[in-house]
Parts: structure tokens; sequence; C-alpha cells
């Protein structure tokens, strides 16, 4: 990895640059909720001043750019006794401006299942290969826990990196592409200065708020599979399935055909999913895996956690907490897995 | 028009409308780019909106509007004995919809409000289910015209249906919306049946229950946080009441 450093004006003039030609997606604010807090999304933009760097969290992931909530995989057009079937995933090249490093790390994670094995999802390789990925330091937000899961720190997944050192950028450079793009305007090359106050501001990003202690929680998870703990939460759950849609690695969906009204063509349609939503494990002939609530709340947490783990030996949460903030029941992983700890030592 | 290299049968369908505002029935003439397609499939017998012309020769009615006078039942009760399917299309067919609110009033009074010096004859409002065996619901104040047609689509084709049984909040999320709660409105959306694609609180107001509960609604949690959020009992109970899809659930 290379690293330079560039002025803000010149990051400003490289955005600029890059609009000419590209859709870029920023963190955008939209609004504020009735507390005053503001609320942000990934949005495209036209201009810079629609970008907010300096935001706290987005509402939603930026997995929706990756993993749409609904997305058509193949169409079939029907000619009498014949049909032709036409897949597309080409994608305009893009630009995904300001992610944290959580945000990023959970792209990482996608990649592992939608990449790798046998099978990879060439609707996914094809939007990822093509989003250019800019992220930026921050510090954590209220209510997440990236450290606890090692996810505030990322070292590769996007082309460039920025930490905030008041006049300009630290610049990690992780693709060529990268390296391409900075030669369109200045860029310096890092000096010991740089270094030591890139140091001292990543010293600075130290957690302010209180992180869940996460060590050993696939071994915590497999004792307490019977604990009450989860009857308490799952008592709360309203089985709505936001937490999966806001969650920045849920990548759960059902696929169905949709046949247009006249016969002519067909569709298959994937719509994300969610494991706690009341049909998530029924099955033909009527019976359902997953039944109750509690039992439902449980599974995600196993499979964020415990499951995704043992295969991938990180868990699959990035500590966004998105799901904790959504869940207007409050069902949040800090409480819960404090609650198990709790469990364990009573 | 064929379907896997068969004709379908093309069943014959007729439109009722009993105690409604008849919105139901202009959505199933609505959607312009399939309507072509839409009447393809089916053949309609009986439609007073888009027809003039009736036949008792029916396969499949659709019922819309609730039933609140002696002469509906009578009439319902002639179409079912009619109809080989009976669907309840819409919120006043499935729960009486918004006329159910007359109930929870003294009929007499509620007649002078609404008729003045000139009373009808009125009875206590019931949805279809109520009077005769339903089989298959509708939901929505108006029904979702894309919904109608997956419907049809399963009743003529036999392509799989399922109706979602997750709540409002699901898809509510799947358009990237804000929680109306953040915005300091009361919302049903977390116990209401999803399928609508949130139209609602996507476009700033908060979910009514036109569709009635979702599956295993966790009426509790909702009462609880809808409480917590500021909300009094008798606001809740209004909200519930509004399309009468929640009657008894509190």
């Amino acid at each position: 990895m290379l690293h330079k450093t560039i002025n803000k004006s010149e990051f400003r003039k490289l955005v600029d640059l890059l609009m000419e030609n590209e859709e870029v997606i920023a963190p955008k604010q939209i609004g504020s909720d009735i507390k005053g807090k503001a609320i942000h999304q990934y949005l495209p933009v036209s201009t810079f001043d629609e970008i907010d760097l300096d935001y706290e969290i987005t509402q939603y992931s930026a997995k929706t750019y990756f993993l749409p909530y609904c997305e058509n995989l193949s169409t079939c057009t029907f000619d009498d006794d014949d049909w032709t079937q036409n897949i597309s995933y080409r994608l305009q090249p893009r630009i995904l401006l300001g992610l944290h490093a959580c945000d990023i790390n959970a792209l990482l994670k996608l990649d592992k299942v939608m990449t790798r094995d046998s099978f990879p999802s060439p609707y996914y390789v094809s939007r990822r290969k093509n989003t250019f990925i800019v992220g930026i330091d921050h510090e954590p937000c209220e209510g997440g826990f990236c450290q606890a899961v090692g996810a505030d720190v990322v070292t590769h997944g996007f082309d460039l990196f920025l930490t905030d050192l008041g006049d300009r950028y630290f610049v990690a450079i992780n693709s060529d592409r990268g390296f391409n793009v900075l030669s369109r305007v200045r860029i310096k090359n890092i000096t010991q200065a740089d270094t030591k106050a890139y140091l001292e501001a990543r010293q600075a990003l130290a957690p302010v708020f209180e992180t869940p202690y996460m060590h050993n929680l696939p071994n915590l998870l497999d004792i307490e599979f019977e604990s009450p703990v989860w009857e308490k939460w799952g008592a709360k759950c309203l089985s709505c399935g936001s937490c999966a849609m806001v969650c920045p690695t849920c990548y759960c969906y059902g696929v169905g055909e949709r046949i247009s009204m006249d016969c002519s063509s067909s569709y298959k349609e994937k719509q994300l999913y969610s494991c706690n939503l009341l049909d998530f494990a029924s099955v033909s002939g009527g019976h359902n895996f997953r039944a109750k609530k509690e039992t439902r709340l449980k599974y995600r947490y196993y499979h964020q956690h415990r499951g995704f783990s043992e295969t991938y030996e990180e868990p699959l949460c990035v500590g966004c907490n998105r799901c904790g903030r959504v869940c207007l029941a409050g069902i949040n992983p800090p409480e819960i897995i404090k609650d198990l700890q709790l469990e364990g030592i009573r | 028009m064929k379907y896997l290299g068969i004709d379908p049968i093309k069943p014959k369908i007729a439109v009722f409308d009993f105690t409604s505002c008849e919105g139901c029935e202009l959505q199933l003439a609505n959607k312009e780019d399939t309507l072509a397609g839409f009447l393809n499939a089916v053949e309609i017998v009986t439609f007073r909106e888009i027809s003039s012309a009736a036949s008792d020769d029916y396969d499949i009615a659709f019922i819309e509007g609730a039933i609140s006078r002696s002469d509906e039942i009578t009439r319902l009760m002639d179409i079912r004995k009619k109809a080989k399917v009976l669907v309840a299309l819409g919120s006043c067919a499935c729960f009486g919809g918004v006329n159910r609110m007359k109930n929870a009033y003294d009929l007499n009074q509620a007649n002078r409000e609404v008729y003045g010096k000139i009373a009808k004859e009125t009875l206590p409002v019931r949805s279809v289910k109520e009077i005769v065996p339903v089989d298959l619901e509708i939901h929505g104040c108006p029904v979702s015209k894309a919904e109608v047609e997956r419907i049809v689509q399963h009743l003529v084709w036999d392509i799989p249906y399922t109706q979602p049984v997750y709540p409002v909040c699901f898809e509510c999320k799947q358009r990237y919306a804000t929680c109306s709660f953040d915005l300091g409105q009361l919302c049903l959306g977390p116990i209401t049946r999803g399928g609508c694609g949130a139209p609602c609180p996507v476009g700033g107001l908060s979910c009514w229950g036109c569709r009635g509960p979702s599956e295993d609604p966790n009426y509790e949690e909702f009462f609880r946080i809808a409480n917590e959020y500021g909300y009094g009992d008798d606001e809740i109970e209004e909200r519930l009441n509004f399309f009468g899809g929640f009657e008894g659930v509190r």
C-alpha cells in the first residue's frame, strides 16, 4: 500500500473531476429526526457541497449498492414455442465516497460469501468491481462497537482511504486505479510529520463509548443456546426484518418468478429477506422450522456471531449497530451479548 | 396467449359493489400498461364501472364493499350461490373498512348525522366473511392492482402466490424510508400486513393499517412502544379502529 497526502482543496477538485464522467454516491444529510439528530444516507450526488464527509453514521448501509433489495436476475421473452433468456449484470462504473471502515469491512465479508465459493455471484462481482471506493476514517459512532469485532480499521477492500489531518488528508492507496485517479490532481509524498500526524489521528479515534466484550463469543453462544435471554429479547421482536434491511452484511434472499399479464415475458426476481420474518423457515407442506420469534431472533445472532465465525474465522457483524438503532423494540447486540455474559457467570 | 404452451381457460369474472367508495373496483381498471393483458386473461361479464352489460353466469365474483343493509345480505347470498370462487376485494369487504366505525355509535344517531331527516334502512356494518364463506381476501384501501394481477394469475394459471406475512416495516425499509416514529408520527406499520410496498410511510404519511394485521403480530410490544413514544391509549385505539381490521385486539 502506498501513502500520500492531498490538500483538501485538491481533494474537492478531484471529486469535481470525477463527477464529470461518473456517478458519485456519498453520504448526504436528508433531514433530522424529532430529536434533531441528523439523518444521513448514501445517495447519488451531483455537487461536492451535497456531501457531508463528517457524518456519524448513515441510516442504511452501502450494501444496497451491491446487493439491491430487489433485483431482476433474468428475463425471458416467449415467442410461440420458442423463448429467449436475457441476463444482464453490466453496470456503469461508479464511485462510492465516504465509507467508514466498518462498511468497507462489511463488503470484505460479503466478498467472502459472494465471490469466493464455487458459485460466485456475477451480479455482486460486477457491482463490486465497477465501484470505486473511497473510505474515510471517523471516530466510532454512538452505540457502535466496531472495535469489539475488529472492524474499526481496514487495510484493503477500497481504492483510496482518507484520514483527516486538518488541512489535508493522509491517503492510503490500495489499487492501481486509485493511484491513476490521484494523478489527475496534485498529491504529495508523505513526510515524517505526516506519518506522526496520521498515527496521532488514529490514536484519537479510540472508543469514547463502552463497547461489549465479545471475546470467546462463539463458545458463549454454544453454551447459552437454551438461555432464557433469548425468550426475554425474542418476546420484544416485531418480526419486521428492519434489522436485516439496514444491516451491512445480512444477505439472505428469496427468488420468485414473475410473469407478465400478457404471458409474453417473465422474469426471475431476487428479494432480500430476513430470518426474523415469520415464514423464513417455512417449507412446503406447511411446517415452519422457526415458528417462534425468539428462535428466529436467536438464529440471527447465531449466524452473525457463531455460524459465520466457524466458516470464515470472523463474525459477520461489523459492530455498526444499525440494527439496534432501527429496532423500535430496542433489541440490540451490545445488550443481548451483555445479558448472555451475565447469564453465563450467574 | 399461451401459458407453458397451453391455452389457459378464461374464467368469467363479475365485480359487485356494496357499501364502499368503489375505489377498489376502479383499481381493477387501472395500471394501463398491463390492462390489455389483464382483460385478455379473463372474461369480464359483469362490471358496472366499465360496461353496462351484465350476466348471471360467472366463475369468480369480486365483492367490493362492506355489508350494511338487509337487501345487501340477500344479494350477497345470491352471488355466493352462483360463484365458484368468491373474492373479498379491499378493506371494506375484508373487515368492514372505514364504514365499520359506525358500529361504535348509536345506529339512529349515525343515520341522522349522514342522511338528516331522510333516514335510510341500515344495519351494523359487517365484512363479507361475516355473511358468506370467502375463498380469498385481497387487502388494502384501495387494493393494489399489482397484487390483484398476481392473484388473478394464481386463480387462472395456477401460478403460486402467497400473501406476505410480514409487516409493512419490511417493505418500508426496502424503500429507504425514515421510520415514522422517528419523525413524530404514530404508525401501525409494525403490526400491519405488508405487500403494499409501503406507499404511505414512504410518502410521509404513517401507516393507518388498511391491510389489517400481519401474521402473528406482536401487539403487546407494539402497544408498549407506542406508549413509550408518547401516544395515549385513546389515540392508538382510534388508529386501530380506522379500517376495521384490528377490531378486538385491544
